[in-house]
């Protein structure tokens, strides 16, 4: 398949055979990625907002694989502090660079930059919207511990998502992805962080089944997967309540006596306290390697819209 | 379309209501009555009579609304925007006092420039960027090309 010159803005835009094309790239930049790859290419990175796993995680693959970076991290440094336009700066960057990485506050900023640009742009993040590229590493660590996601044989995977499923958009896209494959769900959050029901019309459509449950605990024993955000205190108008929701999602390991042997554990990071640091030396904890395979899925998508993957 | 009424014409039941016909112009018709008002402010222009009438019963919808213009024809986007307003809405053309032409607007599958999209986080707000809808199956529902929100279609507001 072929990618060539293609934007990466949303998960929806991708295909199941496309995004099993590109969970294969991946596994291929895994085992061995050429250090000459994208020599003499330039990667444009653009955060008007800030980010460390997303940024740095590009700026490794893309030097890994023997191309430059340039950019910026910090938009008071740029023009758009000085009132200049989303179009004008990606106008201005196209020309500095093979290709386009950004992330951004407003909703549809990516997309609009892929139109403006005649080079590929990535989203790496656009409010909350789309963060498609965090999606497709999420897809590749599951399907690296769970082989049977991708080949369709055995049962199908359990997948549970617990935290702040309302406004989570690694949530949300993760699991509009997943839906093109043989899975479950279990959505596990306080009432006032559900998840919306257009996301829940998709899964309805998709005609994956799925359980929404305020309690967590008993859940866990069935579970395949377990996928956990961050309830961040500024969505309860009331501190009491938030103190008493996040003490209740909080995972330790205590809690994980009862689980599967190949039970995993996925978290977007930052992780705050709603994994507890004890269950890092558990063998459920999969969030780090989940993080590290943001290199290898991220140079073979720059690779692939490059032209010098296919 | 009914031969011209006078106001007071005997024998006509007192709750009737009487509507001046109009020679040449244009009749929106089926206009759900909420929307009717929105319907005149599209008008790009407004030189002659203009009749609206709201709450009219109807066999179809209950009620309805009606806005009669004289002597003007709809420009294609006015027609655009009264899909958007007044899916179910007719336009009757008339001429010599007759319909010589009745058009069922259609809801295009994409709605462009038309529409604002409500999300204040959405990047169409902020820069100059020509809003795009793309209409959902059934109808009931527009989703922004842009920061991919749905949005009822009765609660969209023209740009």
């Amino acid at each position: 398949m072929n990618f060539r010159g293609r934007d990466v803005i949303s998960i929806r835009d991708f295909s199941r055979a496309e995004i099993l094309s590109i969970l294969r790239l991946a596994a291929r930049m895994e085992r061995a990625a050429p250090p000459r790859l994208l020599d003499g290419r330039t990667l444009a990175t653009l955060f008007f907002e800030p980010s460390t796993r997303t940024r740095l995680s590009f700026e490794s693959a893309m030097q890994r694989l023997g191309g430059r970076v340039v950019g910026f991290a910090d938009p008071s440094s740029t023009s758009a502090k000085k009132g200049e336009t989303l179009a004008d700066t990606i106008r201005m960057a196209e020309h500095y660079a093979d290709v386009i990485v950004i992330r951004h506050p407003l909703e549809g900023s990516a997309r609009l930059a892929a139109e403006v640009a005649s080079i590929p742009v990535i989203n790496g993040g656009d409010g909350a919207n789309q963060h498609p590229t965090q999606t497709f590493v999420d897809l590749f660590t599951i399907a690296k511990t769970h082989p049977g996601l991708l080949s369709g044989r055995g049962r199908p995977l359990e997948i549970g998502f617990v935290g702040d499923l309302k406004y989570g958009r690694t949530v949300h896209s993760l699991v509009t992805a997943l839906c093109h494959f043989p899975v479950r769900f279990v959505f596990l959050s306080p009432a006032s962080l559900k998840m919306p029901e257009p996301f829940l019309r998709i899964v309805r459509d998709a005609k994956v089944p799925f359980e929404e449950a305020e309690e967590a605990e008993a859940f866990l024993p069935r579970l395949d997967i377990l996928y956990a955000t961050r309830i961040q205190a500024e969505r309860f108008p009331d501190p009491i309540e938030y103190e008493r929701v996040r003490n209740t999602y909080r995972l330790t390991a205590d809690k994980l006596s009862d689980v599967k042997s190949g039970f995993r554990i996925l978290h977007p990071l930052p992780r705050v306290n709603e994994i507890a640091t004890d269950v890092d030396a558990t063998p459920h904890a999969w969030y780090f390697r989940q993080a590290a395979n943001g290199i290898p899925m991220r140079q073979a998508i720059l690779a692939a819209v490059l032209g010098r993957l296919r | 379309m009914k031969k011209p009424a006078r106001a007071g014409t005997a024998g006509r039941p007192r709750n009737q209501i009487v509507v001046p016909a109009i020679e040449n112009g244009t009749v929106i018709d089926h206009i759900p009555p909420s929307a009717t008002l929105k319907v005149v402010q599209i008008l790009s222009r407004i030189d002659d009579l203009v009749t609206i009438g709201i709450n009219f019963p109807s066999a179809s919808m209950g009620r309805k609304g009606v806005v009669k213009i004289a002597n003007q024809h709809l420009t294609p986007r006015e027609v655009d925007k009264i899909a958007v307003l007044a899916p179910a809405a007719t336009v009757n053309i008339i001429r010599g006092f007759k319909v010589r032409e009745k058009i069922r607007v259609k809801i295009p599958a994409i709605i462009e420039g038309l529409v604002r999209c409500k999300n204040p986080a959405c990047i169409t707000n902020h820069e100059a960027v020509r809003t795009k809808f793309k209409v959902l199956p059934g109808a009931r529902e527009v989703e922004c090309h842009y920061c991919e929100r749905p949005e009822r279609f009765g609660e969209l507001e023209l740009l």
